[in-house]
């Protein structure tokens, strides 16, 4: 109940402070708070957009989850996640004539070993060169966002538009939408972020690799001791996570745009983060804050609209308030376990 | 009682700390001029009542008299100033500066000449402290240099600078926190004297510790903690060894147990030839030659003074791939080469070298043994869960994992009987009776015990030694590696000692004396 | 009795509804990312309908995305909440206008610098390289050391259109003469990147260049400081910016994108609104240079009357300025 209530404090904080400051910007809490749920559950569509937002967070939340419990902090979810989505478009726009159940899987698998690559760098080289996975996953995210562009604009652009964006990829790939949902952009990608969740939990707490893994996290010294090769167990939690994070990729490309686009995520990497600390990295709460961080995303991006006094700066401060909150609760709790044992 | 007033009364103190109630109802009564002995196993809350003479804890009830004033402190420098210190079990010493600026630290005496200055910016009168400290040094017999860095001296050495430390700032009551866990034999001999001489000059002493010989040797009242309360007190004439220890378990315990007779010696389970190690940094101590043999069916302890190279022959044994290109030598292990730069074959991982066979109780368990929290039953399943039938094709059998940790906990009776409270709200000794359980639910071939009954409770000790041997009589290995003499001399059937990092004498059960050991722990015994 | 207050606040709530639609016509700009005060872009196309607001009585409503894929929704909601003419601003929204212009019909929406097709939706573009011609000359006949530079926003056609266009226009009145041209970037960030502005800016003015001409959105600012830090000269763009830094800002180039849209509005508002695609160059005063109190003694007569000229030729189709749509 205590380790529930904790987080809820955090969220409750930062919603708080959020709130005071669009109230001196001249809006009514109360106001803004309706809006926010309206805008995320007040029809099928918001619903909808909710949960197309929840869908990558899920995907980064995990990301970061998974190798927390190995002891390391997964900043480049960003660039894995990049990554994932460039590869999955290239498939479809490569080979655009494959047809339909066999094209996804062959995205996924695409999508899921670009993120994978992009977190197995870093594990390797925390594992075997000891330097440090917070520096080199921040680097790699660079790295990613530059061979992203050069693939984007170079290789696969897409001739018929200015934006930068990949050609479009074949349709045998595209995954259906949840009509239910009416026009919102939310695919069969969701069940895939929800299967995800499931394996990362099984992952850690019914295999021996998962055991390993979280040994590792929770002692290194003893792990070692036990005969559990401890650099391996790293460098697996970071691939499985850049594999994690890569699949963000099937839900942008195959459920939403049909290709990729330079700059589609706003920071889904780094808010997996707050999603991951908030959920203290169970895989069950990565789906509930990644519910809660999507409806937070669409409630504030309608802000601006409803409202007279709250621009879109603001609601990014709101929406910046609440993640700072809870991960600076979830950072703390993770370090002082950490400097406890 | 006398009808003198005491240096030192303690009046109804009582502690707690959240849940735990470290101290109740502690009356205590010190006679100036003594030496005070307080006993008691791991928690029972002697420290506690220490901390609180010395201005550490504030006691929640009760009073302290010194003297026959009552005295209440925020902190220990007015403890200090009252004329109460304490020698802390780990030294609070600054190594690379010299005695005298170790002592002088926080009190140091001023120039006359330069009183016209703000204080912090008064010069320290070096001369004037030497020449106090000397005086001292001689007063009391605790022969220090001077002139060198702390660390470069012998740790029995840097134990009389922290007394002295005491003795500059006029203390009359010194409290000592375990004294003799670091010392050689030798060294253990010496701090008596220097401890008489000071109770001869006048000062009252308070020893902490756990070691009923010494008490026996040593103080003039010994009063005995369990549970937070004090369950006896009394005069060192009208007791004994026996005694002392029923009264601080609360039960009949058998401190000498005997060996039951060594079965036949079988096959080598680890051969260590010509050992070598550089060290890597100034924490490491160097291996120099090291050579040894352990045999199925035996138990070898390597007896030696903390720091001579124990530690890092244990990381060498277990991690020889870290090794790899700063040693050189053997090591075969249960019939395979686990290290020999030499030969030009990799060494083997730590995985490999535990699946031969191989058990470890290490030699600090909450560092390397335990996952402290997590739960009970995962630390049982840590290193056993790559091993039918706690696994299957990669995926956790969590139930046979239960059962095993079930049966385990019944065993080895360890407290409380619960598998999913986090292995940090054990004790000491239930947490070791884990790690045991663990290693030997494992059926090791060779098993490496580095200090296995370190902080853990004379009851404990007792089942853990029994486990040991009855390891060694189902035929296993037994490496035994403890700076706890008694220990050494209980258990091994050889003795090797080791000092500096190599092997400088070795004995058969029952051929050296303690007295003997002591002497070539400390290096004297090579020419 | 709770029912009948219930009836009555409908009731009202639908009166008031209905005096909003008849008093005023409501209208909603959706600007691009980099938002309504980056001085240039998106502040043009705020002024623009300001002006309209405060001449034609409508209901303005402005609003800025999130991220890429929060156009869609803004845009619907918008439709949904009854605006009789919705005006995106920018390139990245030319994918949701088409979707939902064809969900709305009813709805009119006009776009900024995209072709869309569709019977609802007005399309909104500039000649670029037509303006850009003029700054390049102005640049041309201002530099001393023959060197001038160009920096683009994000690397996307339309502002390579800006590039080609100014380097002819420079090209045509010192042919030997040589232009720096860099990039900030090639997503939506670099119109919201001063920094780095500044950073190639100042690289490019120690290469030489005396005058440099930025199609960057809000990152022009960079350029700006980087001006009155080296004592040289910059050029705006698409607002007038010449008082952002009086005395270093030679000249902006024009592209009325306020004109464009107080049109749109007053068009809509006065039910006079067509479809299909309008393109605003020289001829129609579309885009230009900028001439006001705070540049008119950096252009001397000779420069302006020789500027002047070019236009007219292009305007009577006697110089062809290179597009760079057409290239290839």
């Amino acid at each position: 109940m205590r380790a529930l209530l904790q987080p809820v404090l955090a969220v409750a904080l930062g919603l708080a402070l959020g709130l005071l400051v669009t109230a001196v910007a001249g809006e009514s809490p109360w106001r803004v708070l309706t809006i926010l749920g309206q805008s995320a559950f007040g029809s099928p569509y918001d619903l909808g957009m909710t949960l197309f937002y929840a869908t990558p967070l899920i995907f980064t939340g995990l990301a970061v989850a998974l190798p927390l419990h190995a002891g390391l902090f997964n900043i480049g979810a960003e660039g894995q996640l990049t990554l994932g989505a460039l590869a999955a478009a290239a498939v479809g726009a490569l080979f655009p004539s494959v047809p339909w159940p066999l094209a996804p899987v062959l995205a996924v698998l695409a999508a899921f070993a670009a993120g994978a690559l992009w977190g197995y760098i870093p594990g390797w080289l925390r594992a075997r060169r000891g330097s440090h996975e917070v520096i080199n996953t921040i680097m790699l995210n660079f790295v990613a966002a530059g061979l992203a562009s050069y693939v984007t604009l170079y290789l696969l652009k897409n001739p018929e538009s200015q934006n930068p964006e990949t050609q479009a990829i074949g349709a045998g790939y595209v995954l259906s939408r949840l009509t239910w949902f009416g026009d919102a952009p939310l695919s069969t990608a969701l069940f895939l972020a929800l299967l995800a969740a499931f394996l990362v939990w099984a992952f850690l707490w019914k295999t021996v690799a998962g055991f390993e893994s979280r040994a590792v996290g929770g002692n290194e010294a003893a792990a070692r001791t036990a005969g559990i090769r401890e650099r391996r167990a790293r460098i697996l939690a970071m691939t499985l996570a850049g594999g994690l994070a890569g699949l963000v990729g099937v839900g942008e490309v195959l459920g939403n745009a049909g290709r990729f686009r330079l700059g589609f995520s706003p920071d889904f990497g780094f808010i997996g983060i707050a999603v991951a600390l908030l959920a203290r990295g169970r895989a069950s709460g990565v789906v509930a804050a990644a519910l809660l961080f999507g409806a937070l995303h669409k409630g504030t991006s309608d802000l601006d609209l409803e409202t007279e006094n709250v621009t879109r700066d603001l609601s990014l401060i709101l929406q910046a308030l609440v993640i700072l909150s809870v991960s600076a609760d979830g950072l703390w709790t993770w370090l002082r376990k950490r400097r406890a044992s | 009682m006398t009808s003198e007033t005491p240096a030192l009364e303690l009046r109804g103190l009582r502690k707690r700390f959240g849940q735990i109630q470290a101290n109740e109802d502690i009356h205590l009564r010190v006679r100036e001029g003594s030496i005070h002995a307080i006993i008691g196993e791991n928690g029972a809350g002697k420290s506690t009542a220490m901390k609180m003479v010395y201005g550490l804890y504030r006691p929640d009830e009760g009073r302290i008299l010194l003297r026959g004033v009552q005295r209440e402190w925020d902190s220990p420098s007015d403890a200090i100033a009252a004329g109460i210190g304490m020698v802390h079990q780990h030294f609070m010493l600054a190594g690379p500066y010299d005695a005298i600026e170790n002592i002088v630290a926080g009190a140091e005496p001023e120039a006359p000449a330069w009183r016209f200055l703000p204080r912090a910016f008064r010069p320290v009168d070096r001369a004037g402290a030497r020449a106090r400290l000397e005086a001292l040094s001689r007063q009391y017999g605790l022969q220090v240099d001077f002139a060198s860095p702390v660390e470069e001296l012998a740790v029995g050495v840097q134990q009389r600078i922290e007394i002295l430390k005491l003795l500059y700032r006029e203390a009359s009551i010194l409290i000592l926190d375990e004294p003799t866990a670091v010392l050689t034999p030798q060294e253990t001999t010496e701090l008596f004297a220097n401890l008489r001489r000071l109770r001869a000059e006048g000062k009252t002493i308070l020893i902490i510790t756990h070691k009923l010989k010494e008490v026996m040797a040593l103080a003039d009242q010994v009063t005995v903690f369990r549970a937070g309360r004090i369950v006896g007190d009394v005069a060192r004439e009208r007791t004994n060894v026996e005694e002392l220890a029923s009264m601080m378990v609360g039960r009949r315990v058998n401190l000498q147990i005997q060996a039951p007779p060594a079965p036949p010696r079988g096959e080598p389970v680890l051969e260590v030839r010509g050992l070598c190690l550089t060290p890597a940094s100034s924490g490491e101590r160097p291996l120099r030659e090291l050579g040894l043999e352990v045999h199925a069916g035996e138990i070898v302890g390597i007896a030696g003074v903390e720091g001579n190279g124990q530690s890092e022959l244990l990381q060498v044994l277990l991690h020889p791939r870290d090794y790899r290109a700063r040693s050189q030598g053997e090591i075969r292990c249960l019939g395979r080469t686990i290290l020999n730069p030499g030969g030009g074959e990799r060494p083997l991982s730590t995985a490999r070298i535990k699946a031969l066979g191989v058990g470890v109780i290490p030699e600090d368990r909450h560092r390397q043994g335990l996952l402290l929290e997590r739960p009970v039953a995962e630390n049982f399943l840590l290193g056993l869960q790559g091993r039918a039938p706690f696994s299957r094709h990669g995926f956790l059998s969590g139930r046979s994992a239960r059962e095993a940790a079930t049966r385990a906990l019944e065993e080895y009776d360890i407290r409380p009987r619960s598998l999913d409270v986090a292995a940090a709200g054990l004790s000491g000794g239930n947490q070791q009776k884990l790690v045991i359980a663990r290693e030997f639910e494992g059926k090791p071939r060779l098993l490496i015990a580095a200090q296995p009954t370190r902080g853990v409770d004379v009851g404990a000790i007792e089942f853990i030694h029994r486990r040991i041997f009855r390891a060694r009589d189902e035929g296993a290995g037994v490496l035994l590696v403890s700076s706890e003499l008694d220990e050494i001399l209980v258990l091994s059937d050889r003795i090797l000692v080791i000092y500096e990092g190599r092997i400088v004498a070795r004995f058969a059960r029952g051929e050296a004396s303690e007295q003997e050991l002591g002497m070539h722990m400390g290096g004297g015994a090579r020419a | 009795m709770q029912m009948k207050n219930l009836i009555l606040t409908v009731f009202l709530l639908a009166l008031t509804q209905r005096y909003a639609e008849a008093g005023e016509f409501r209208v909603a700009l959706v600007f691009d990312k980099g938002g309504k005060d980056d001085r240039s872009f998106n502040s043009a196309a705020f002024q623009g309908a300001t002006r309209a607001k405060e001449e034609k009585k409508i209901f303005l409503k402005h609003v800025e995305a999130t991220d890429d894929n929060a156009f869609e929704p803004l845009l619907r909601s918008l439709a949904q909440k009854d605006f009789g003419l919705i005006v995106a601003i920018g390139i990245a929204q030319a994918d949701a206008v088409k979707k939902i212009s064809a969900q709305f019909p009813k709805t009119r929406f006009a776009v900024v610098d995209a072709e869309v097709p569709g019977p609802n939706v007005k399309s909104l573009l500039f000649e670029e390289h037509e303006g850009s011609y003029l700054v390049g000359a102005i640049a041309g006949l201002t530099s001393k050391t023959g060197k001038i530079g160009f920096i683009g926003g994000m690397d996307i056609p339309l502002i390579r259109r800006f590039e080609l266009g100014y380097e002819a226009g420079f090209k045509k009145v010192k042919p030997s003469g040589k232009v720096i041209s860099n990039f900030i970037g090639v997503t939506g960030e670099a119109w919201n990147n001063p920094a780095k502005a500044k950073e190639l800016a100042l690289s490019q003015y120690g290469a030489g260049a005396d005058v440099i001409f930025a199609a960057a959105g809000a990152s022009n600012g960079g350029l700006f400081d980087a001006a009155e830090e080296q004592k040289k000269f910059a050029i705006g763009v698409d607002s007038n910016q010449n008082w952002i830094k009086p005395g270093f800002i030679l000249t902006s180039m024009l592209k009325r994108i306020d004109v464009a849209v107080f049109d749109t509005i007053v068009e809509a508002s006065e039910a006079k609104f067509t479809s299909g695609t309008r393109r605003f160059g020289l001829a129609n005063q579309g885009v230009d240079y900028a001439i006001d109190q705070y540049n008119e003694k950096l252009l001397p007569e000779a420069v302006r009357k020789k500027v002047d000229q070019l236009k007219a030729e292009i305007i009577a189709g006697k110089i062809q300025v290179p597009d760079y749509y057409r290239k290839k």
